[in-house]
């Protein structure tokens, strides 16, 4: 083998390479708030009693859930434009992974609402407790502590999705790092070290949501 | 001239969806193989086997698979080993694999009975016979609704492929967009394309695992 390996240039690159985990971080916690959000609203129209809403959400759930995100976000960044919505890379990325997002959200959630026993809306009722209270404190915050660690497993994978976001060029981890290969060649130090950098923030990640999750549904159950 | 997105770039598409089905099969049967070992290896004796195939399972579930297909494409020429897309993408893709439907065999392995395997050792049943008569058998029918979801990820992490350069389905689409100047429809299509692939898979998995639970 005459390869010498030299990581000093992807070293060097450092400042660039943080500004991509941070546009990371960005791409996929902008999109997963906002898809959560998107989600409990197909998840309303899935679980509800009319016809039509429930078929608009089924058919939009499965419709993600069946094809590639690459070809969701070629979609989104090149042939929303031609209907005249012109976005940037960023704007395009965010639009697609949100869009993602909150097809595998509404799933999830239905899980967790699906849990809620009847017994206790009706005694949120009983107790005077108004509709939207109802749902706060009744439906939803229980419904996501029961389903916290699968939107966590989400998030990571929204945040190792976002790498297919370099394709459209929004300014992302891989996208520096395909950047710094044009510049150096370093193609397997890069390629190393860019798969270091993600699985330290999914470890991290994955101890830090669990963290927050035991702090915020610290309440007691019984 | 500009051409029209009519019925022969359709075809066009159609033909680049052959080498996903191809590569997803490739890549699930490879892959399947090494998952099994994996699998096994994570619920063998030695803890340092165990610990071994956990670190690999975790290597590979928390990095993106795109970062995985570079590193095996772009990264491993350099060190004097000769990959051509398919050699790099079949590797890429299995390892990937292997370590997701290893994960995903472990927890089928661990659902069965632990009293299956003791009685099979209790009769004096070999390693060999005892695996592969009495409890992965009974770990496949567990594992089958989740092994796939799996296989519709894997098709659908195929699309990946186009990034690398290989003409399959989303790669005819980049190229079809680029000639019709029709991307809309274009990868309007292609999704279409993915999502009756994908379909009956996950409409298959949903309807194994309803039977499950109604039979626990």
């Amino acid at each position: 083998m005459s390869y010498t390996f030299d990581f000093g240039p992807v070293f060097a690159a450092w400042p660039m390479l943080w500004t991509g985990v941070l546009g990371t971080l960005k791409l996929s916690s902008l999109s997963m708030v906002m898809g959560v959000a998107l989600g409990i609203v197909f998840m309303m129209m899935r679980t509800s009693n009319k016809a039509v809403p429930k078929v608009i959400a089924i058919g939009y759930i499965e419709l993600i859930r069946n094809t590639p995100i690459l070809v969701q976000v070629f979609f989104v960044f090149f042939g929303l434009p031609a209907l005249g919505l012109r976005m940037s890379a960023e704007q395009g990325a965010i639009l697609a992974m949100t869009l993602n997002c909150a097809a595998y959200a509404a799933e999830i959630v239905r899980g967790g609402v699906q849990s809620i026993r009847s017994g206790q809306i009706e005694a949120g009722r009983a107790l005077g407790m108004h509709t939207l209270d109802i749902y706060r404190f009744i439906i939803f915050r229980p419904a996501i502590r029961a389903v916290y660690p699968a939107l966590c497993s989400q998030f990571i994978l929204m945040m190792l999705n976002s790498s297919l976001m370099s394709s459209v060029s929004a300014e992302e981890l891989t996208y520096f790092a395909q950047t710094l290969d044009t510049q150096t060649f370093r193609s397997f130090e890069i390629y190393f070290v860019l798969g270091v950098v993600y699985l330290m923030l999914s470890q991290f990640f994955s101890v830090a949501l669990q963290v927050i999750g035991r702090v915020y549904f610290s309440y007691p159950t019984k | 001239m500009i051409r029209e997105f009519g019925s022969a770039e359709f075809l066009f598409l159609l033909e680049g969806a052959r080498w996903t089905v191809v590569l997803s099969l490739v890549a699930f049967t490879c892959g399947g193989t090494l998952g099994l070992v994996v699998a096994l290896g994570r619920v063998a004796k030695p803890a340092l086997l165990r610990a071994l195939m956990a670190v690999y399972i975790q290597i590979f579930q928390g990095t993106p698979l795109l970062v995985q297909l570079f590193f095996v494409y772009f990264g491993l020429p350099l060190l004097g080993v000769k990959v051509d897309i398919w050699v790099a993408l079949t590797i890429g893709l299995s390892l990937h694999t292997s370590a997701f439907l290893g994960e995903i065999w472990r927890g089928s392995i661990q659902a069965v009975p632990g009293g299956q395997s003791e009685a099979a050792r209790a009769l004096g049943i070999g390693y060999v016979h005892r695996m592969f008569d009495v409890v992965l058998p009974q770990a496949f029918r567990i594992g089958l609704p989740a092994t796939i979801s799996f296989l519709v990820n894997l098709i659908k992490g195929t699309a990946l492929a186009a990034l690398l350069g290989l003409t399959e389905l989303t790669r005819s689409g980049q190229l079809m967009a680029n000639i019709t100047f029709q991307p809309l429809q274009v990868y309007g299509a292609v999704g279409l394309i993915y999502f009756f692939i994908c379909l009956p898979l996950t409409y298959c998995s949903a309807r194994i695992e309803r039977r499950l639970n109604v039979a626990r």
